[in-house]
């Protein structure tokens, strides 16, 4: 993120401290992350204590301090999703990727998150990719998804 | 164009049903691409539909948001048949255009059937979802595309505004509210007239409306729809609310995940504000109100309001104590009236309709309709809307359409991550802020998650204890740590090592988390656990005593074997398993290496012949 970018940003919330948030929100909509230097940038800009801000951004789970992976896949465990299996459709991705939920894979390609609910508890289980829905998972079908996603990447 | 009276607005009312008079009998054609119906492809069929008609046809095409039966998804409604197709995909859509809106005959096999007969239904308003409900609020979504005010205006919208406006004074719109028994819909249940009044009286010039679209609750999403479906009716809502109160700045606060609910009605303020519906002296009134959209960060408990306005400030969302009421001292410590959207878009309807027309809807203590998300182990999965008081047995099996595959209906969670289960014995209670507490769960905001024989509620204990240990603030030690302490007696018991004593320990410890915690979200986490030890003792003696999990649900519980008798020896699950656990050779019975097994259900997923058991 350039220097003029970062001033677009404030600019539009009028340096406001309480627009920090929404502020935060639009550098991680950039950059898919908050580095460290912009948010030093920004504390100087604000005058906000720079521990005020990352109280903001480890609070709230829309922000991320790493940076994330190309591709994001997405585990809705809401309770619809639940009862209807999103635990072991979680597993599954978990072993496939070998990543937790939060962390990026080792090649950078995929980050894998769960969301609480997406609203749209007639496909559960759910999957996101890429805000691509893949609704009533089944573990075989996670499988094929990966493998279909890893060939269409390497086409690409 | 900005309205400057009442009459103006009548005029452009009468102006857009003229339009819509003179095309009256020609054919509409309605798709819903709401989130639902987008998951399943509605964004497709919506750029099939652009492409067969193409830019220069004068066929009327509107799309909408969520109808409510998102299990058949994506819909298409022909008007004004009234033919509801579902499940449409691209490929039918030329089709559809050919034989139904061309010729009008209906393609039978896109028809929704009755499960139990068999029989096609050509029209929406036949089908057994849509026949016990009561759409006061929720049924216009199908009639609005909501990017266009138009569409709320031809059904009637900123109707109540006018009349709320020119023909009622502030004290007569807060005793009509009063007197219609609206109850916040977000979860508290207070009711909305009373926390008004208080409002109006507080000191201070400045004060706040705030509307809570920070819908959190896993399994609940009719915030969201409203919220994108038809904004107006909320903003109307507010409109009449702040000038009620006395506020002339209002804030809308919306999930973070919910990017299509922040668009729509971030189209909503601007074209209302264009018209003069928003802004200053609306319509001439000499009131004025001006919204702003706030998006939220992904935490559960800024839903809570004292947390929403710290959020709203730009401060983490931490509850505060609430010696003083937020109708006080809220938002920038200033008297702040904040309701949930629902109960927004309710407004309206009452001062429309009138106080004792809405109040003869509902049950004694409830009133009105309440909007339900069914979900879960049911057939029809949707938003259903419902008086005040209808049982959880006509839920679910009337409008549900009960449990796929025969299974049995164990219980319904309600009330989300601070609600209870109620079991199937207890079905016939009908459904209202009081009987559900009654019963130990809540009505929360309004999931509605049905579980059957094949879930397991200790699992569900330890799913609600898991979301909310992570979503815990961390501000009261009994939240954060009772939370943790009580997901740790839980995930032992399902893996196992539960011992005698604790479903005493998990009580006590419930109780302490209850009454330490500040806010609703220590104050009622413990009621997952506690209704399912009322309800389903039995499950957690099984786990504790038996080592065994009766539903087959707790993977460390179960033992995964195949049946030879019933194995056919295909390899199926052999070349799917992940571990490379199974062995077994062409017309030889497989087996599975429970050393190497990981319990992920691959074999049986895949078993044409249902030879894996779990037990």
């Amino acid at each position: 993120m350039t220097s003029a970018q970062l001033e677009k940003i404030l600019k539009k919330h009028d340096h406001q401290k309480a627009s920090l948030l929404a502020i935060l929100q639009d550098i991680q909509a950039l950059e898919n992350y908050l580095p460290r230097k912009i948010l030093e940038e920004v504390s100087q800009q604000l005058q906000v204590p720079l521990a005020q801000i990352y109280y903001l951004a480890t609070f709230y789970r829309a922000f991320s301090l790493t940076p994330r992976g190309r591709h994001l896949v997405t585990v809705c465990t809401g309770t619809a999703c639940h009862v209807k299996g999103a635990a072991s459709i979680l597993n599954t991705m978990e072993r496939e990727l070998a990543v937790k939920p939060g962390e990026t894979t080792s090649d950078k390609k995929y980050t894998l998150e769960t969301v609480n609910c997406l609203g749209s508890c007639a496909l559960a289980p759910l999957v996101v990719v890429d805000g691509h829905y893949h609704g009533r998972m089944l573990g075989t079908k996670v499988l094929s998804l990966l493998r279909g996603e890893k060939d269409a990447s390497k086409k690409s | 164009m900005r309205l400057k009276s009442p009459d103006e607005l009548e005029q452009v009312r009468t102006q857009i049903l003229a339009e819509r008079k003179a095309r009256e009998g020609e054919k509409r054609i309605i798709l819903c691409t709401g989130t639902g119906c987008r998951g399943a492809g509605a964004l497709e069929v919506l750029e099939a539909f652009e492409k067969v008609l193409g830019p220069k046809s004068v066929i009327e095409f509107k799309s909408t948001c969520c109808h409510g039966f998102c299990e058949r998804g994506p819909i298409t409604i022909i008007e004004p048949l009234g033919i509801f197709y579902q499940r449409v995909t691209p490929e039918r859509v030329p089709q559809i255009i050919a034989e139904t809106v061309k010729k009008g005959q209906v393609i039978e096999d896109l028809l929704y059937q009755d499960p139990e007969t068999g029989q096609a239904i050509p029209a929406e308003k036949d089908i057994p979802f849509y026949k016990k409900q009561q759409r006061l609020v929720f049924g216009h979504n199908r009639y609005i595309d909501p990017t266009r005010i138009e569409d709320y205006l031809a059904v009637g919208g900123y109707k109540a505004l006018i009349k709320a406006l020119f023909h009622m004074s502030p004290d007569e719109i807060i005793e009509e509210v009063k007197r219609s028994g609206l109850r916040g819909r977000g979860g508290g249940g207070f009711p909305a007239g009373r926390k008004w009044e208080s409002c109006r009286r507080a000191h201070g010039d400045i004060k706040y409306v705030i509307c809570n679209c920070d819908e959190g609750d896993p399994g609940a999403y009719m915030d969201r729809s409203l919220m994108e479906g038809n904004p107006h009716s909320v903003l109307e809502g507010m409109i009449i609310g702040a000038y009620a109160i006395g506020a002339r700045e209002g804030y809308v606060y919306v999930r973070n995940e919910y990017p299509l609910a922040v668009e729509n009605v971030g189209i909503a303020i601007e074209q209302a504000q264009k018209m003069g519906l928003l802004g200053k002296n609306i319509l001439g009134s000499g009131f004025d109100l001006t919204l702003v959209i706030n998006k939220g960060g992904g935490a559960f408990v800024a839903g809570e309001s004292s947390a929403l306005m710290a959020s709203i400030e730009g401060y983490v969302a931490e509850p505060r104590a609430k010696h003083i009421h937020m109708v006080e001292s809220g938002l920038w410590e200033r008297p702040t009236n904040l309701n949930n959207v629902e109960t927004w878009a309710n407004v309206p309807v009452i001062i429309e309709k009138g106080a004792a027309w809405y109040s003869s809807i509902g049950t004694q203590g409830s009133k009105g309709t309440k909007i339900f998300s069914l979900v879960g182990k049911i057939n029809n999965t949707g938003l259903i809307e419902v008086p005040m008081g209808m049982t959880l047995r006509e839920i679910v099996y009337d409008i549900g359409g009960g449990i796929p595959g025969g299974k049995r209906c164990k219980a319904v969670q309600t009330g989300g991550p601070s609600g209870g289960c109620i079991p199937e014995s207890l079905f016939d209670l009908p459904v209202d802020f009081d009987e559900l507490t009654k019963a130990g769960s809540m009505m929360g905001s309004g999931g509605m998650i049905v579980m059957d024989e094949s879930t397991c509620m200790v699992d569900i204990a330890k799913y609600f204890t898991h979301f909310l240990k992570d979503e815990s603030c961390g501000k009261c030690t009994s939240c954060r740590d009772g939370t943790l302490r009580m997901y740790e007696v839980l995930d032992a018991i399902t893996k196992g090592k539960g011992k005698e004593g604790d479903i005493e320990f998990l009580q006590e410890l419930g109780w302490v988390t209850s009454e330490a915690s500040l806010c609703a979200l220590g104050g009622s986490a413990p009621n997952p656990v506690l209704s399912t030890i009322r309800y389903f003792r039995d499950e957690y003696e099984a786990h504790i005593r038996a080592k065994r999990c009766p539903a087959g649900v707790c993977t460390a519980l179960l033992t995964y074997t195949i049946d030879p008798e019933a194995c056919i020896a295909c390899g199926k699950c052999k070349k799917e398993c992940p571990t490379e656990a199974i062995t077994g050779e062409k017309k030889v019975p497989h087996e599975i290496d429970q050393a190497k097994c990981i319990k992920c259900g691959t074999c049986r997923e895949v078993c044409p012949v249902d030879a894996v058991k779990v037990a």
